[in-house]
């Protein structure tokens, strides 16, 4: 497929992921806020300190409150990771990649894209008191149903799985910052109360969609068994050790290489940081400090993604390009 | 929805006879509107628009920031063409397609219709679209013009005439494609009993049409492209889906290289060899090696490998010589030159102001004339006459002395009409008819076409720029 098209599906993809994860994010802050309304700090802080992007913010809108961070995470069209710009910019991977995603998908992140849209206006002149968690909900089923209707409409051919690498890679990365907000807790030092320390973990859980499998698989909330979960659990697909694994059997189905064999830069890069967390353990992790461990594996992850544009996007130097090959993946 | 009071007005009505009566094709459709009250009329028509912008059938408006898109208006109450009067459209843009295909490989060739006379040599090689670099080329099968748009209107005496023809890059089948979906899926009654023709056949029609072009003989199929200069474009989603809909590659520019002898697409896999393209980028823009050399969307070389007969474009460039408004109005000539015949589709009559006496004709009665520029379309660079005021036509008919190779004169045309969603009512509003025609093993028109509307009351201005709007055309089966 045309590398200018492959990199539009990924991308597609990693907004669409990214969307979903901030409003999904956005809504348990809101219940957090309901159930501990004196935390300190409170849940909307964590929830900027956790984009990675609270300079900004605290530039633009001072101390984080409940609406500022709302319009800011949700209808700022001026933040690059809102709501409504992943879903502008998914909307704009989608075009460019029109005729080789299913119509059904195409319609799924236009009307993703539409609803946020729409909801923009409505917000803009409700009460200063108004929240748009309505919003979230559909904009996370919006982005399950684009999930769904990925899988079942196309062929899961060398597109697909730019896509999947795309949704993957973009999914390890906004868990790592989901845990990161409790490294951030840990690190204020606060004295914690058990019961505050319950709520608080979770809420984690629930940012990751992971709470009620987490009871399944192991019912009481302990602090190591929910990182282990979110971190280390191989049935679990929002871990990012899941999310690795997928994401490399992806990069290898694109490429042809067998499982063992590394081709490309991006498999080599994937593949060290998929034996890094084959062999992790989390109180080594938290030996080492949660919040470094989390800094290294987005540094590894942003190598991934470079590595992923460098061996397919960009074929700047034509007689370098490996010679065409017939069929597909 | 009652009828009683719809006032077909001084004008040939698509739908009604002069008495009110419906005409014999559209009588079924008639009386299930009249079945369907006013609230549900306008329901359907809100649920039309929705459908629209969620599928995403927008165009953008040039000159304007991404995210600027419109629904390109569309109006539920169809447009009914009968079998017979098809058969003779059918029949008369075969005919036409097929001397105007002569005429530009004549003109990049052997130019023997100019040392005949039948078409001045002067005003060819005079015209803006006539490409000096072409001469010479010799496209896959002698094909031209691979897809053609022709631009047909109906007077108030009921003929249909030619208006235009479109030889380069014509569009909207897509519109006609969705528009029809769309009528499926909110008019599902009065569709199922009205004998209508599909157009479903298209896309495959024109992927046929461009494998058609590549003549090595190999074992492997061809592979064709879809060149788009991208997602600002306002035609990009008829790009994106032309392209989706024959499971062929849509590529920009940048996409491509010409590389050993070859063109050849950038794809997660090194390059691909591309054997034929379909291009939606103007001529000028194709390869800034022979063209414009400033432009960014074409491929640098490409001209060659298309000499050297190695990649097939569709349609070929040069072909806006033979569509020019001025060469319009000997395509007659051409027909009877070329093919031996009469024409079967009237041109409207047509004032060449490069000729003297036609000139002094044109400047004598502009008040009751349109007047054209050769090279502009979209409903620039004209002037209504009679709608016009002293000034405004002593102003052109200052410019048409001035160059007056770039005009051409032509009656005002009382354009048919169809009743159209108004505010509610049905009034009637003037519509023109593109049918789509490809040329590939055979001549193949599709039945059906774009119906453009005027939505502004008494306008006969029918493009989506100016306030036009769609309709379905359902061409009956016999």
């Amino acid at each position: 497929m045309l590398s200018r098209v492959a990199d539009a599906v990924y991308w597609m993809n990693r907004y669409m992921e990214r969307a979903e994860n901030v409003a999904r994010f956005v809504d348990v802050s809101f219940h957090l806020a309901l159930d501990l309304p004196t935390l300190s700090p409170s849940p909307w802080g964590a929830l900027v300190a956790a984009t990675g992007d609270e300079a900004l913010f605290r530039e633009r809108h001072g101390e984080p409150e409940q609406r500022s961070v709302l319009r800011f995470l949700t209808f700022d069209r001026d933040y690059p990771s809102s709501v409504v710009c992943c879903l502008a910019k998914a909307r704009e991977n989608a075009l460019r990649s029109r005729e080789s995603v299913s119509s059904e998908v195409w319609q799924q992140v236009n009307e993703a894209y539409l609803l946020v849209r729409d909801a923009e206006s409505a917000f803009a002149s409700a009460p200063d008191d108004a929240t748009p968690y309505e919003l979230f909900a559909a904009v996370k089923k919006a982005c399950h149903a684009f999930v769904g209707t990925t899988y079942l409409t196309m062929s899961h051919d060398e597109a697909w799985h730019f896509g999947r690498l795309g949704r993957l890679v973009e999914r390890a990365d906004k868990t790592s910052r989901i845990i990161d907000v409790k490294s951030y807790l840990i690190e204020e030092g606060r004295a914690q109360s058990p019961g505050t320390d319950e709520i608080e973990w979770a809420a984690l859980l629930k940012s990751a969609s992971a709470f009620e499998m987490y009871r399944r698989r192991h019912g009481a909330i302990d602090r190591h068994k929910v990182l282990d979960f979110l971190v280390l659990d191989r049935k679990f697909p929002r871990s990012i050790f899941y999310g690795v694994r997928k994401a490399e059997r992806s990069l290898h189905a694109i490429t042809g290489t067998p499982l063992d064999g590394r081709a490309t830069r991006a498999e080599r890069e994937i593949g060290r940081l998929h034996a890094d967390l084959e062999f992790a353990e989390i109180p080594d992790i938290l030996r080492r400090g949660l919040n470094a461990w989390v800094v290294d594996l987005q540094t590894k992850l942003n190598a991934v993604g470079d590595a992923i544009s460098e061996s397919f996007f960009l074929h700047d130097e034509v007689a370098e390009a490996p010679p065409s090959r017939e069929g597909e993946a | 929805m009652r009828f009683e009071s719809y006032d077909t007005g001084d004008f040939f009505d698509e739908m009604f006879e002069a008495g009110g009566h419906p005409r014999p094709g559209a009588a079924v459709l008639a009386k299930r509107l009249a079945a369907l009250d006013e609230a549900d009329l306008a329901r359907r028509q809100e649920a039309a628009e929705r459908l629209l912008l969620t599928m995403g059938i927008t165009f953008n408006v040039y000159g304007q920031q991404a995210g600027i898109e419109r629904i390109f208006p569309f109006d539920l109450v169809p447009r009914i063409v009968e079998a017979r009067e098809w058969e003779t459209l059918e029949k008369g843009l075969v005919q036409r397609v097929r001397a105007l295909n002569l005429f530009i490989g004549d003109i990049y060739g052997a130019q023997k219709i100019l040392e005949a006379g039948i078409v001045p040599r002067e005003l060819v090689l005079s015209a803006a679209s006539y490409l000096p670099q072409c001469h010479g080329l010799r496209p896959p099968r002698d094909i031209w013009c691979h897809v053609v748009g022709t631009d047909l209107v109906r007077d108030r005496d009921g003929r249909f005439y030619v208006l235009e023809d479109n030889l380069r890059c014509p569009s909207g089948v897509s519109y006609v494609l969705e528009n029809r979906r769309i009528m499926k899926r909110t008019f599902p009654q009065v569709f199922e009993a009205s004998h209508v023709r599909a157009v479903d056949e298209y896309p495959g029609r024109l992927l046929r049409t461009l494998q058609y072009l590549d003549r090595r003989s190999s074992e492997r199929a061809p592979t064709a492209v879809l060149l788009t200069p991208g997602i600002y474009n306002s035609a990009y989603f008829e790009h994106a889906f032309l392209a989706q809909q024959m499971g062929i590659e849509l590529v920009e520019g940048r996409d491509l290289v010409v590389s050993g002898g070859f063109v050849n697409m950038r794809t997660t896999r090194g390059l691909q060899r591309v054997d034929v393209i379909y291009r939606r980028i103007d001529d000028t823009f194709l390869d800034p090696a022979t063209f414009r050399p400033d432009s960014l969307l074409g491929v640098r070389g490409l001209m060659d490998v298309v000499r050297a007969g190695r990649v097939a474009l569709a349609n070929a460039p040069g072909n806006g010589v033979a569509d020019d408004k001025v060469i319009y109005a000997y395509v007659p000539a051409m027909i009877r030159y070329y093919l031996g015949e009469d024409p079967i589709l009237p041109n409207v009559e047509t004032y060449v102001c490069a000729d003297e006496k036609q000139r002094a004709h044109v400047l004598q009665n502009l008040d009751k004339l349109v007047v054209k520029a050769a090279n502009e379309s979209g409903g620039y660079g004209m002037i209504v006459g009679p709608q016009a005021s002293k000034a405004e036509r002593d102003a052109f008919g200052e410019k048409i002395r001035e160059n007056p190779r770039n005009y051409i004169a032509q009656p005002m045309l009382g354009l048919s009409r169809v009743p159209t969603l108004c505010d509610g009512q049905l009034e009637g509003r003037h519509v023109d008819l593109r049918p789509y025609v490809l040329y590939g093993e055979d001549v193949w028109v599709l039945p059906g076409g774009l119906t453009r509307v005027a939505l502004r009351k008494g306008s006969c201005v029918v493009n989506s720029s100016q306030g036009g709007g769609s309709k379905d055309t359902w061409v009956l089966r016999a």
